[in-house]
């Protein structure tokens, strides 16, 4: 199959969507006083040089096309020479990443490859497993992620999953979960309610529900389940949100959805997605990692990485992208 | 699709079966028909029985003793023996047994604990309760438990409804740690990490999404039990002292009739049927069929929440 350049309809109709709307309304909302101490940084010295990819700061292609219409990018968490175990079996080799806020980061790769894995270390989640363990460092605005309290990163760095996964209680019930203390009944619905409809509004679904939010989460429709699921991770006002395969057990309609939230998202937050849908990973990922057996083989924009990858893997990976 | 595909062959009819196959289908059959009609029977037989000699005001008068059946009353207090005992066993037995469940299912660290919790439940599970009952005789008759019976001339006589409930307890939890652990096996594991990923412990995951997750297991797996419970007979006849009425034990109004012995509807039965000491079958039979009644509603409570609990599916 020969390597087509990815079609460009959807990349300008971002763009142009984003310059005739000026300024967008979300960037006046970024928190940019929230991380005062990382605004200084500049964004790209932070990205490390995977070997043998060219510096990232060097290809004049470097930014995204959208790029230009905002904000710049802020560095939150870094990945810093990370490998992770199974037992004995070394899943992850000695990755290193930069996650951004108001950049989307895709990581795609074959199943297996250990980007599911790695996605899971970001907020300590393969902790879960006893078997696992990790060396190198992520950080979260400069601060090792394992001298916070994981239940503490967890409200910072929360996730969605492949299977979308509400409680089974109400539409109100999940989403205020997340925002009471712990195991506490209190505050009161009546108190949480305009913070519920917010994260509802966030995740595209409150127009579709707010008629009954007392219906039981399962009885909605698999991707009105999954934008719960994401209303649930945004009402604890998370600064990372990871998202493992969010898409792939949706229809193409819930997944175009999803794709839009994650577009808006962006600005907010600072999102990683993994996914199987290269087509996917480039309409909505800003940079791409590209992963094979546990080694981060590429790291680009997506742009460069979808049209011009430099590895030979990554080349043949992506080729079948857009027959 | 393709010309290469066999064609389809016919499905084969009754007749094309071998003979083996054949005759397994309709003993199937039979022994299902078979048991649909023993159960058949035994319900129509207790509800002519009952409505024979079931009268609405035996429900609310106590048993007397008398030479023929129309003097010897109703079973008021039997009735609420069994209310009274299921209740005490169910009270016990609903949050340990969920307490074990959770364990088992959740943490069971150290493994050879879990083991061995494990294989007592189970072993508790089989355990005949005449068994359970002649324990329960030794361990409530001790010095140290004598609150919770009457004593006479300094000897603890461990006969009450609290000691028949406690041991009835033990019955009704392999119920509850069974189905309520099936109950949270059934949940995947990304639903729990769904909530650590919100930032919340494993105690506030359990109390806040497993447990309420798990309710229709809890329900279904409680009402089996109860239906156990109150269906038993030989830890009532030995723990319960069998009176032929409630008798209360000390002043204090509840406590009296808790600490004091009594009787419950199977053992009512039990001494009302042609074998019995008093050998009233017509009060046997009525007594019989409110205790079916009883245990068809428990049942049905199972069914339905067996139901919601199977419909409550993560794709």
């Amino acid at each position: 199959m020969e390597l087509n350049p990815p079609p460009p309809a959807r990349r300008l109709d971002h763009a142009s969507r984003l310059t005739l709307v000026e300024p967008p309304p979300e960037a006046t909302t970024i928190p940019l006083t929230a991380v005062p101490s990382v605004v200084g940084v500049p964004s790209v010295a932070g990205v490390p040089n995977v070997a043998g990819v060219p510096s990232i700061a060097g290809v004049p292609d470097a930014a995204p096309v959208r790029a230009a219409t905002r904000l710049p990018a802020i560095d939150r968490m870094q990945i810093e020479d990370v490998s992770l175990y199974y037992g004995t079996a070394e899943i992850v080799k000695s990755v290193s990443l930069p996650i951004r806020q108001g950049e989307v980061l895709a990581l795609i790769g074959p199943s297996g490859c250990g980007k599911t894995t790695l996605l899971r270390s970001i907020n300590r989640l393969t902790e879960l497993t006893k078997t696992a363990h990790m060396t190198g460092t992520i950080t979260l605005d400069g601060i090792d992620t394992q001298q916070l309290e994981p239940t503490e990163l967890r409200r910072r760095v929360s996730m969605v999953f492949q299977q979308p996964n509400p409680f089974p209680m109400s539409i109100f019930d999940n989403v205020a979960y997340a925002l009471r203390e712990q195991a506490r009944r209190r505050p009161r619905r009546a108190i949480l309610r305009e913070q519920v409809e917010d994260a509802l509004d966030r995740a595209a679904l409150l127009d579709e529900v707010k008629d009954d939010l007392s219906r039981p989460a399962l009885r909605l429709s698999g991707g009105q389940q999954q934008r719960l699921c994401i209303a649930r991770a945004l009402a604890a006002k998370p600064e990372v949100l990871l998202l493992d395969e969010p898409c792939s057990a949706l229809d193409p309609v819930s997944s175009q959805m999803i794709e839009d939230l994650i577009d808006t998202l962006r600005q907010e937050l600072a999102i990683v997605i993994v996914t199987h849908n290269l087509g996917q990973a480039y309409r909505v990922g800003d940079y791409v990692a590209f992963m094979y057996l546990g080694e981060l083989v590429e790291y680009a924009t997506a742009q460069r990485l979808f049209s011009a990858p430099v590895k030979a893997r990554t080349r043949e990976y992506v080729s079948g992208a857009f027959g | 699709m393709s010309t290469t595909s066999a064609t389809p062959t016919r499905r084969p009819t009754a007749s094309a079966w071998r003979l083996r196959d054949r005759l397994g289908l309709a003993l199937a059959w039979f022994l299902g028909l078979l048991f649909c009609a023993i159960c058949a029977a035994l319900i129509i037989y207790l509800a002519i029985q009952g409505i024979n000699y079931l009268h609405p005001a035996m429900l609310f008068e106590n048993p007397k003793i008398g030479y023929n059946q129309s003097e010897s009353g109703g079973f008021l207090a039997p009735l609420l023996g069994s209310l009274i005992c299921a209740a005490i066993a169910m009270l016990v037995a609903i949050p340990a047994g969920i307490g074990v469940a959770v364990w088992l299912s959740e943490y069971a660290r150290p493994r050879a604990l879990a083991r061995l919790a494990e294989s007592t439940v189970e072993m508790l599970a089989g355990t005949p309760t005449v068994v359970l009952a002649l324990f329960g005789l030794v361990v409530f008759r001790s010095r140290a438990l004598a609150f919770l019976s009457q004593s006479a001339g300094g000897v603890v006589l461990g006969k009450s409804f609290f000691s028949a409930g406690l041991m009835l307890s033990l019955l009704g939890l392999p119920f509850v740690v069974t189905s309520t652990r099936e109950g949270l096996t059934a949940i995947p594991n990304h639903v729990r990490e769904a909530s650590y990923a919100l930032g919340k412990t494993k105690i506030a995951t359990i109390r806040r999404v497993l447990l309420p997750a798990v309710r229709p297991s809890v329900i279904a797996g409680s009402s089996i039990g109860t239906g156990h419970v109150i269906g038993d007979t030989a830890i009532i006849v030995m723990l319960l002292g069998n009176t032929y009425t409630l008798q209360g034990a000390g002043g204090l109004p509840l406590l009296s009739s808790l600490r004091g012995t009594g009787l419950t509807l199977t053992s009512y039965v039990y001494d009302n049927a042609p074998t019995g000491a008093l050998n009233h079958p017509q009060q046997a039979y009525a007594a019989a069929a409110i205790m079916i009644l009883l245990v068809l509603v428990l049942n049905l409570v199972v069914d339905v929440f067996a139901r919601k609990a199977r419909r409550q599916r993560w794709n």
